[in-house]
């Protein structure tokens, strides 16, 4: 049985269309026949842009047939969660503040991937401004897990990482705060990398927490997240923390092997919590990475444990100043009705556009900064990041990748931890480190378990390290050779 | 009881960079409303702020002026509150770490005492967008709705905050004007409190006489000029003394100058005190400017106008009070060094820029057509006795409307002074031939009547004779 | 031991109105996660520098040269309301803040 030509990785589809054995406009009309089939049961997405998309693909064949040089980005489908800025193109952050919202320009992030010749084909649904890890936060629809479509796709990128998964997208952008990429990416059984902070321009990404966010790919294979990763990534003059450094090839050495890498598991991350499905996958995966050479250790990140709680008092501080601008005024929903003054219609259109998820987050943020908390929650936080920072420079000095789980748990079932934010919250413990460091880190499948639910492993490296990552990552999918698919889609159209 | 006032000034300086602070939007006064925004000035979801060198360069150019120290590591910090003319609802502002610590300014006093004020600090911010009350009589307290303009929202704002060293509205006044002049010296800014690129706020407080302790401050808002500054301290210090005297206790609060009324009012404030909830800026990484960076900027700094004042008393010899006058007008000052330059006497050359000159400029409003060069050509004329002053101040009237030089317009409107000792001497022969029972009176020691023999002298020369040398003429002969 | 948090002046702060019901359950839910949140207090950090940004950088700057503004219906193209060619809001009463 022929594949059809949405489910082929980016790679092979650049080969296609180099070799003139598929067009553009085949490859998006086959993205749109999937998305056709499924998404009345996924529900990624919460803008198609398909007259868009199919402008471009025909302008892109127009060029691709005159021979000229072919970027591997060029033609690739391709979904953008719902917090990146598109000119002209409604862009919601999942939230009711934002629903009739037009940005009057392009994110960086977009505009590389759309000057390369990446074909929008929507923006995906999302926890409402990136906050959660189920989906289930999004102010219009919960997306569904593709693998099983009862339970959750995991958050805050549900959509985009649901949307890869079934084959409506072949890449997708998403942004990984406290692990809105790697998560899904776990659940949804695809590649998630969350590249250093600072590699990828911020500019047009909807802030969350401003120096946690970082925008993050999903793909289906290790190659095709450093094929995204070498065009989304460098320095932009809009964003001042962009770093300026040099990007290096993260194509050229995927093939290295791990002969002799030095893998450090992470202690406690076979602890309590995490489910026994996961602890046997992500287990077996490491022996797989020992088979091929590399020798593996234990590490401690002695502060791991007070990670979650500094992420809840830095993201929710950052959130409530970033958030501080929806207000009415200049865009987005402006609550109705007459009122008595701006500042009443300021706390009415709040009060109605925000999800209770985001009220919470701002309340808390708020709280932790007023007056006479600052020392002792947002100020004692960023000294515990320290501390996190210094326990992976250690962890490094003896390692050159970390390993545990990504996530404690397969896809939960829609509305079983909607209730409880603790319990919610617990879903991001082996993510939030990297988000407090900057490091990079990525997921990708290490199996299935009992359930059929997709498991993750994450590998974690040191800054700017993504070559390392990348090697490490792409040897063991190779080794694992899993080619996943989830049941909703063999057959589909 | 006497009661001390212990004033500080906070001051709002609005930077004429050519970009705004944090975005390039053109930095322009008056454009139409919202044709100089952007998706960051406007706050939309997704920007990202960028700091302006050149307003860095220059908030560093006025912190050296004002001999601050620069500090070698400074952050942005975000205050947070909502307000529609707010794009972000909160503002990129300095908080613990300002770019400028301490410093201060020297002022001079009418009665030419000099006092030093302090600079507790000098920090970088950004402007907000402009409301506009509509639906009333255009004040805020009778409006059904506002307006929003953001053309302003993003502009460089350097804060200058004084220390309370200041006593009296006089002092205040004098540190705005000479802040003022400081700042148009570096051309920084149009430091035109008209068009608000200056605005300042004054702190106010009272205490016992010889007391150590600070009383309960208020402040002042809404001053739009100088003058303006003086009349609301003393109205407020007035305030102030009759609430104490009568036992009663001064609110903290924000009071608001009203022109028209000459007095303050409470802005009904709600109670809550304002919680900033100041966090360091994530988006903006530190500033550690380069001290190289900081040197070249100091080896920028122009002559400060205290400088220049010295200069003027010291090297050039004239009076303080003159100087001072001199120096505070940009434009007056560079009309008087330049006909200095053309070889004029200063003093005489101060006299006529910061007196007849100076009527001109200000009823014009420019300097009209006059050049340094007008200006050097009457000294001489003068020094020379080719004209009186009454003819020079014709003769200038003449220049500045026509650029014409001074000695053409002398011979066209007929105001040669005769000083030719001949001719002259002739007419005082005359004039002692026709008046000889004054003369005796002279001789008799009535030295007083020699002014009448002048006034003769005058007349028969048509009011074209030097005065001056009539009179020696005529002394010579009556005391010969 | 659970923190008692004035969840009427925080939501007054952050400009939220809040229903009785999301009172009473942000009051429960926030005393929680602050307990959780508040562990950070446990660590010994007294000579630790705090972390502003993951991956520092200093002296970023831009030049001081004009880029094109937006046009001034592109500007006021999301305005909830307009007046001409401002942003209109119900009156803006005597304070800020």
């Amino acid at each position: 049985m022929s594949e059809a030509l949405c489910d082929l990785t980016g790679a092979e589809l650049s080969a296609r269309l180099g070799a003139g054995e598929a067009s553009a406009s085949e490859v998006l009309a086959s993205s749109h026949a999937r998305i056709d089939a499924v998404e009345d049961r996924v529900g990624a997405f919460l803008t198609r842009t398909d007259q868009l998309a199919s402008e471009r693909a025909e302008e892109l064949d127009v060029y691709l047939s005159t021979g000229a040089p072919q970027s591997p980005v060029a033609g690739i489908p391709v979904a953008l969660k719902d917090v990146f800025t598109t000119n002209g193109v409604r862009t919601t952050c999942g939230s009711r503040i934002l629903e009739t919202y037009v940005p009057p320009y392009d994110a960086t992030a977009w505009a590389r991937l759309a000057g390369a010749g990446a074909v929008l084909v929507g923006k995906t649904n999302c926890d409402e401004f990136a906050m959660g890890s189920s989906n289930e936060n999004s102010a219009y629809a919960p997306v569904h897990n593709p693998w099983a479509l009862d339970r959750v796709p995991g958050g805050s990128s549900g959509g985009s990482a649901a949307a890869v998964a079934a084959g409506e997208a072949v890449w997708a952008l998403g942004t990984d705060t406290g692990g809105s990429v790697r998560q899904p990416a776990s659940l949804c059984g695809v590649v998630g990398l969350k590249p250093t902070y600072g590699r990828i321009s911020r500019y047009g990404l909807i802030a969350f927490a401003s120096s946690l966010d970082t925008v993050g790919t999903f793909t289906r294979t290790v190659r095709d997240a450093a094929s995204m990763l070498q065009v989304l990534a460098g320095h932009d003059p809009r964003d001042a923390t962009s770093l300026d450094v040099a990007v290096p090839s993260y194509t050229d050495g995927l093939d290295g092997g791990v002969a002799g890498l030095r893998v450090g598991v992470v202690t406690d991350a076979f602890g309590e919590g995490v489910a026994p499905g996961v602890a046997t996958s992500v287990r077996a995966a490491i022996d797989r990475l020992a088979g091929r050479g590399a020798e593996i250790g234990e590490v401690a990140l002695p502060h791991a444990g007070y990670a979650l709680s500094a992420y809840y008092l830095i993201a929710p501080s950052e959130c409530s100043s970033n958030l501080a601008r929806y207000d009415g005024v200049r865009y987005g929903y402006r609550a109705p009705g007459e009122h008595a003054d701006s500042i009443e219609m300021m706390f009415a259109t709040r009060g109605q556009g925000f999800g209770p998820e985001v009220k919470r987050r701002i309340m808390l943020g708020t709280y932790a900064l007023s007056a006479g908390y600052y020392e002792a929650y947002y100020g004692q936080a960023q000294k515990v990041r320290t501390l996190v920072i210094r326990d992976y420079e250690a962890a490094f000095e003896r390692f050159d990748i970390l390993v545990s789980p990504t996530s404690p748990t397969t896809a939960f079932r829609i509305g079983e931890k909607a209730d409880d934010p603790m319990a919610m919250y617990l879903n991001d413990i082996f993510t939030i480190p990297a988000n407090l460091a900057g490091v990079p880190a990525i997921s990708i499948p290490s199996g299935l378990d009992d359930d059929g639910l997709p498991v993750g492993v994450q590998l974690t490296a040191p800054a700017l390290d993504e070559p390392t990552l990348f090697r490490a990552a792409h040897a063991l999918e190779s080794e694992l050779a899993l080619a996943l698919r989830p049941p909703l889609v063999l057959g589909a159209g | 009881m006497a009661y001390e006032a212990v004033i500080g000034l906070e001051c709002h300086v609005e930077l004429s960079t050519a970009t705004k602070m944090f975005c390039a939007c053109a930095n322009v006064f008056g454009a139409p409303p919202n044709t100089q925004t952007c998706p960051v000035c406007l706050g939309h979801p997704g920007t990202l702020p960028v700091p302006n060198r050149e307003a860095i360069a220059r908030i560093i150019k006025i912190g050296l002026a004002l001999d601050s120290a620069i500090a070698p590591h400074s952050l942005f910090h975000r205050k947070n509150y909502f307000y529609p003319d707010m794009p972000k609802n909160y503002q990129i502002s300095q908080y613990d770490l300002p770019i400028c610590v301490g410093g201060h300014l020297d002022i001079e006093l009418a009665d030419g005492s000099a006092k030093r004020v302090g600079i507790t600090r000098v920090h970088m911010e950004e402007d907000t967008g402009k409301s506009t009350h509509g639906g009333g009589s255009g004040r805020i307290h009778d409006a059904t709705y506002a307006t929003l303009d953001f053309n302003r929202a993003g502009v460089p704002l350097v804060e200058c905050v004084s220390e309370p060293d200041m006593r009296t509205p006089e002092e205040a006044a004098a540190y705005l004007r000479e802040l003022r002049a400081t700042l148009e010296s570096l051309d920084v800014s149009d430091v035109k409190m008209e068009e608000g690129s200056l605005r300042c706020d004054a702190n106010v407080s009272l205490r016992p006489a010889g007391a150590e302790t600070l009383g309960t401050k208020v402040e002042i808002k809404n001053m739009n000029s100088i003058r303006s500054l003086e009349r609301a301290l003393a109205f407020e210090i007035e305030r102030q003394t009759k609430t104490l005297d009568a036992d009663d206790p001064i609110v903290q609060e924000t009071r608001h100058w009203d022109e028209d009324a000459g007095s303050t009012a409470s802005m009904r404030s709600k109670e809550e005190a304002f919680d900033y909830r100041y966090f360091p800026e994530p988006d903006i990484p530190a500033m550690e400017p380069d001290p190289a960076w900081v040197d070249e900027v100091r080896a920028s700094l122009p002559e400060l106008p205290r400088a220049r004042r010295d200069r003027y008393v010291d090297t050039l010899g004239l009076k303080p009070e003159v100087a001072r006058v001199l120096v505070a007008d940009r434009g007056a000052s560079a009309l008087f060094e330049d006909a200095v330059a053309l070889d004029a006497e200063p003093v005489a050359a101060a006299n006529w820029v910061t007196q007849d000159v100076a009527a001109l400029r200000n009823a014009a409003g420019d300097n009209g057509a006059l050049t340094p060069q007008h200006v050097a050509d009457v000294v001489t004329l003068i020094s020379a006795g080719a004209v009186s002053n009454a003819g020079a101040k014709q003769a200038l009237d003449a220049s500045f409307a026509s650029g014409e030089p001074v000695e053409a317009a002398i011979d066209r409107l007929g105001l040669r002074q005769v000083s030719d000792t001949g001719a002259l001497g002739a007419l005082a022969d005359e004039v002692l031939a026709e008046n000889p029972d004054v003369v005796q009176k002279f001789r008799d020691g009535k030295e007083g009547v020699i002014g009448f023999l002048v006034g003769q002298l005058m007349q028969k020369a048509a009011g074209a004779a030097n005065p001056k040398v009539a009179q020696e003429l005529l002394r010579e002969r009556l005391q010969g | 031991m659970p923190v008692e948090i004035d969840i009427e002046h925080v939501a007054k702060l952050a400009r939220l109105d809040l229903s009785d019901e999301e009172i009473a359950r942000l009051r429960t839910q926030l005393a929680q996660i602050l307990e959780h949140a508040a562990r950070v207090g446990e660590v010994a950090a007294a000579d630790v520098a705090p972390t502003a940004s993951p991956i520092p950088r200093a002296n970023v700057y831009r030049d001081d040269v004009p880029e094109p503004c937006l046009p001034v219906d592109e500007a006021l193209r999301n305005a909830p309301e307009r007046d001409g060619d401002r942003f209109r809001v119900p009156r803006i009463a005597e304070t800020g803040a």
